[in-house]
């Protein structure tokens, strides 16, 4: 959750949009405490404060105006995600008869031109980190991406700040292995030396978590 | 006029849209109406929810232009992914801003509007017809043409209406309602009451008399998509629907039991 909120560091006034519910989470403790004017939504049509109370109307038509003016900065999952940050929500398999239908593009072509884009993938695996997505949803750095800021897993955090802008492993999960990230990402990844550890919440951050981000834990159910 | 009248003014081949989104504030009384004709080969233009999940089911959607299908609290919509699977029926993918755009089009009668959405993705591999369009500025930029998505008809579902056709929606999010009814030759709007007066803040009057050809009243007509305040989205009977379309014999029995009627006696059965 911390490395989800980490994402939003220093992004000031943007419509923060988490896709799920860690990133959820992640969006509410930035703006509880690094990211103070990030705005906030409940998912419906109502800009948020930290605590669920309105400050503002924000209906989708005035969603998709900020997203185009790039004032905006979403984590999305992905079904699929290549080297270069192309992700699949659409289907898998061949788009004309696909094996499995799912969500379909939805806004993802539009955010990754216009605005910061991050993703949360809460299993990494090869079958997720693959070397060709099926659809192209989330366009990546070779197809002309506006800035892929990270890709936060269960076990890591990557992103794209190599010279060909490919994906990196920039931290690993404390108990995780670089090993085990390298054998679950189905392409190679540029791996820094040495490969920082991800960091752990702060005590201050633990007691918000615990207290008034998510005193039912649901988060616990997520991983 | 009756759901049934305005599904009669409708024609095999149309290109329907249909408002609200996903699984809030879909017209379907009249979704339903089109279960009980003989209407076929439609094309159906929405953000798609459970409404284009039935009449991909029932057949009479042979293409759907939409950017996802989903119920919301039940990510994917369950009729339309086995259709998808199976090949019995097309799709027109688009970003959900690129749909926007092309209602916006043809409601302002312009041939297109340009975009930056669809720009390096699928979108434009898997609807070659699709171009791009160069600015005339200093700046050159290459944008996505999204082409007007002209409609025959809109269907929507207001909260309130008036007989002359205003209709009000009294929710969290006027979705694209207005831009559909705009975008489209004749307009049907039903809603969950018919008043001589409206009332209440004038932003709430999203649709204008111009804008519509014909208004029915539908009590809880959205059911089981969201339509608040007066309803929230029945989850329970969801979960049913989707449970029954995971499986032929369940989704027999469920159109035998809730669709084959007319809409007093779904209502009936939904109590």
């Amino acid at each position: 959750m911390v490395a989800c909120a980490e994402a939003w560091r220093g992004d000031g006034t943007t419509l923060a949009s988490p896709m799920g519910l860690i990133p959820t989470l992640g969006a509410r403790l930035a703006r509880l405490t690094f990211a103070p004017d990030l705005l906030l939504t409940d998912g419906e049509a109502y800009l948020v404060d930290e605590d669920g109370q309105v400050e503002g109307w924000l209906p989708y038509a005035k969603v998709f105006t900020m997203l185009a003016a790039g004032r905006r900065h979403v984590m999305m999952g992905a079904s699929q995600i290549d080297r270069y940050g192309n992700q699949n929500i659409s289907c898998i398999g061949d788009w004309r008869r696909p094996k499995a239908q799912l969500l379909g593009v939805r806004g993802a072509p539009g955010n990754t031109v216009n605005h910061p884009v991050s993703y949360w993938i809460p299993r990494h695996s090869p079958r997720v980190f693959t070397g060709h997505v099926d659809m192209v949803c989330g366009v990546g750095y070779d197809r002309g991406a506006c800035e892929l800021r990270v890709v936060v897993t269960n076990l890591a955090v990557l992103d794209f700040a190599t010279p060909e802008r490919v994906m990196r492993l920039r931290s690993v999960h404390p108990e995780v292995e670089v090993a085990d990230v390298l054998a679950a990402t189905g392409f190679p990844l540029a791996v820094p030396d040495p490969v920082p550890v991800t960091r752990t919440p702060t005590a201050a951050e633990l007691d918000l978590i615990r207290t008034r981000i998510d005193p039912g834990g649901a988060r616990e159910r997520e991983l | 006029m009756t759901p049934d009248e305005i599904v009669a003014e409708l024609r095999d081949g149309m290109t329907i849209g249909i408002g609200g989104w996903g699984s809030r504030r879909k017209p379907m009384a009249l979704v339903r109406a089109i279960l009980c004709s003989p209407l076929k080969d439609l094309t159906i233009v929405s953000y798609a929810g459970p409404d284009v999940g039935l009449l991909v089911a029932s057949g009479q959607a042979r293409r759907v232009v939409t950017g996802f299908a989903s119920l919301d609290s039940i990510p994917l919509e369950p009729n339309f992914r086995r259709a998808r699977q199976a090949g019995t029926v097309e799709l027109t993918e688009l970003d959900e801003g690129m749909l926007h755009w092309g209602l916006m089009a043809a409601a302002h009668r312009l041939p297109f509007l340009p975009i930056r959405a669809g720009l390096g993705s699928g979108v434009l591999e898997v609807n070659p017809e699709l171009r791009t369009v160069r600015s005339p500025y200093a700046d050159h930029e290459e944008l996505v043409a999204m082409p007007a998505l002209r409609l025959d008809a809109a269907l929507v579902h207001m909260n309130r209406a008036d007989a002359a056709g205003n209709g009000q929606y009294l929710g969290p999010d006027p979705y694209f309602d207005d831009l559909f009814c705009l975008a489209a030759e004749r307009a049907y709007v039903s809603c969950e009451r018919i008043v001589p007066r409206l009332e209440g803040p004038p932003q709430t009057l999203l649709l204008n008399r111009a804008m519509v050809h014909g208004v029915t009243q539908t009590p809880n007509g959205a059911h089981f998509t969201s339509c608040v305040p007066d309803y929230g989205r029945d989850e329970a009977f969801q979960k049913r629907y989707a449970a029954a379309a995971a499986d032929p014999e369940e989704w027999r029995r469920f159109t035998q039991t809730y669709l084959e009627k007319d809409e007093a006696a779904y209502q009936k059965a939904v109590q």
